[in-house]
């Protein structure tokens, strides 16, 4: 589904990323594990197109990411759902509004908003906050509503870019269920974190970074392979 | 005759247009909303904007006023200045008036007015009733020495030149009418037409480069201003983007925002100036030369429909402009 073919990514004098190949099958839930500045966002980003590769290339299927128009960009990125450390929501939207949005983004009529957004809320156990704004909810509340907002297109691929760096234990075991549970369901989910206790219960593929570099590919439980 | 097989693909055709119109409706109606909704959320910063808004117009406002004023005060100069032609005391007034319409089927010419001698000596006399020694001079005069006279205006101070080479010309001697000119008195005028002439030309260019300065001025301040409340929402559009949302589903609420900037801010305008100009029009009617309420109220609508274009067209441009800046990062 996803195809790093050496990849790198240079900024003016520092290597985010040198020379990654890896692979993303349709329905796996890989995790990317690393410290601060090992180049994991860097390749979320290169697979959403917000970034330019330096070198190599990014296929999303059979499309390069990078060779297509803009519009077609717009397309491809409706069919990733992605969430972030700081959630990213719009913040003058509420609850319910935040997932319309992106509902709208797509071309949804108002009668699938009124019926799916009352429904993913309830399964991100937020039915009660839909008319909060972000301000009003907490850390873990933000990120299942971010979570809610990045399924309700149903899209073929979840990014999830450190989406527990900021919640409290108990926050980041269910924010970590939550993404199971999606991934039980047939999308595929890339999960990047530095937590390593994040890693060890979901117990799925890691592909562990360092200095920009891909070290180690666990691709089945348990059985490493050293790169 | 349609084929039979055509009837199907051309419904199935015209049932995707029917579609594509429903969506492209909604959307429309879901930019409207969320730029209304945006306003109503971000209510200090939208106002901020308003009333630069308002400023930016207010300028235009008193621009339009200050037109107003010069032109009329421009238009009484104008009235004051007149070519004069003198009759000597034979003319008889047939050829006088044959000259008179003559004149007066120039496209140049405004008015033209016939004084006879009596008249004119009247006339003379009520201007001077102050001046004895005139009067007496003139009562031991044996004959009127005042003449008959035709006062010529025209349509602009420029055309007097005209209407002067008119009078050299062949028409007035084809109607014997030369013979009976004392003088005209264009010649003694021209440096005082001349000179206003250049007065009024330099005014207009003034006001124009004036109006445009300010105008300009504001456009740009409101334009930052406008850009710096899209800057604060500027992570919200990178948002937005990533959320798959189309250039136009982000920009449009931020045009809709900037048209609701233009629409308040113009009936905001059109409202304070109310009390202005009434108080203008009590207290400063002589000073100005002409009753500012009266010229508000009478170019109310025209005032309105400018401000309006003026105000929404910022609005929308500048939140077109600034988002765009976003868009493409």
């Amino acid at each position: 589904m996803i195809y790093f073919n050496n990849v790198s990514k240079v900024y003016r004098d520092a290597t985010a990323l040198e020379d990654v190949t890896f692979t993303v099958e349709p329905g796996e839930f890989v995790s990317i594990v690393g410290h601060s500045g090992a180049g994991k966002t860097t390749l979320t980003k290169l697979i959403l197109s917000e970034e330019m590769p330096t070198d190599g290339t990014v296929f999303f299927e059979s499309v390069n990411v990078h060779k297509i128009k803009n519009e077609d960009l717009t397309k491809l990125r409706r069919r990733i759902g992605m969430v972030f450390q700081d959630f990213k929501l719009l913040p003058h939207k509420t609850a319910y509004e935040n997932i319309a949005f992106a509902m709208e983004a797509v071309g949804k009529s108002d009668e699938e908003i009124h019926s799916d957004v009352p429904h993913v809320l309830e399964l991100v156990d937020l039915s009660h906050r839909h008319s909060h704004f972000p301000h009003q909810m907490s850390g873990g509340e933000k990120q299942r509503l971010a979570i809610a907002r990045a399924i309700i297109n149903q899209p073929e691929l979840i990014i999830a870019d450190e989406p527990t760096g900021n919640l409290d234990p108990v926050n980041t075991h269910e924010i970590v269920q939550i993404l199971k549970r999606i991934n039980d369901l047939g999308t595929t989910v890339i999960l990047t974190t530095h937590n390593r206790g994040v890693i060890d219960s979901i117990n799925k593929r890691v592909i562990t970074m360092e200095n920009g570099k891909i070290i180690r590919d666990t691709k089945h439980h348990g059985k490493e392979k050293e790169v | 005759m349609a084929k039979l097989s055509e009837i199907p693909s051309t419904t199935a055709r015209k049932r995707k247009c029917d579609i594509l119109r429903f969506m492209a409706m909604t959307t429309f109606k879901r930019i409207i909303k969320a730029g209304f909704i945006n306003f109503r959320r971000n209510s200090s910063i939208s106002w901020a904007a308003v009333l630069q808004v308002v400023n930016t117009l207010a300028i235009i406002t008193l621009i339009l006023l200050l037109q107003g004023v010069l032109q009329s005060a421009l238009g009484q100069i104008k009235e004051k200045v007149d070519v004069r032609i003198y009759f000597t005391p034979n003319a008889p007034e047939d050829n006088i008036m044959l000259l008179k319409s003559s004149l007066e089927q120039l496209p140049e010419v405004a008015e033209v007015t016939y004084t006879n001698a009596a008249d004119a000596l009247k006339d003379f006399r009520e201007r001077h009733s102050n001046d004895y020694p005139t009067i007496q001079a003139l009562d031991e005069l044996p004959e009127n020495p005042i003449y008959a006279n035709l006062s010529i205006r025209a349509n602009e101070v420029e055309q007097y030149a005209s209407i002067a080479d008119f009078m050299k010309s062949d028409g007035p001697r084809v109607v014997g009418s030369p013979a009976y000119i004392d003088k005209v008195n264009y010649y003694q005028n021209k440096l005082i037409i001349d000179r206003l002439n250049a007065i009024i030309r330099g005014a207009q260019k003034f006001g124009f480069l004036l109006t445009l300065y300010f105008i300009l001025t504001s456009i740009i301040v409101t334009f930052n201003m406008i850009r710096l409340t899209i800057f604060i929402s500027k992570e919200e559009i990178g948002v937005m983007r990533l959320v798959g949302a189309s250039k136009m589903h982000v920009r449009g609420p931020f045009m809709i925002e900037g048209a609701i900037y233009g629409i308040i801010g113009t009936l905001i305008t059109l409202f304070v100036f109310l009390p202005v100009t009434i108080w203008l029009g009590n207290n400063m009617t002589t000073f100005l030369g002409i009753n500012m309420y009266e010229y508000y109220i009478s170019n109310f609508l025209q005032i309105f429909v400018i401000l309006l274009l003026s105000g929404v067209g910022l609005g929308i441009i500048s939140s077109f402009l600034a988002v765009r800046k976003y868009l493409n990062k």
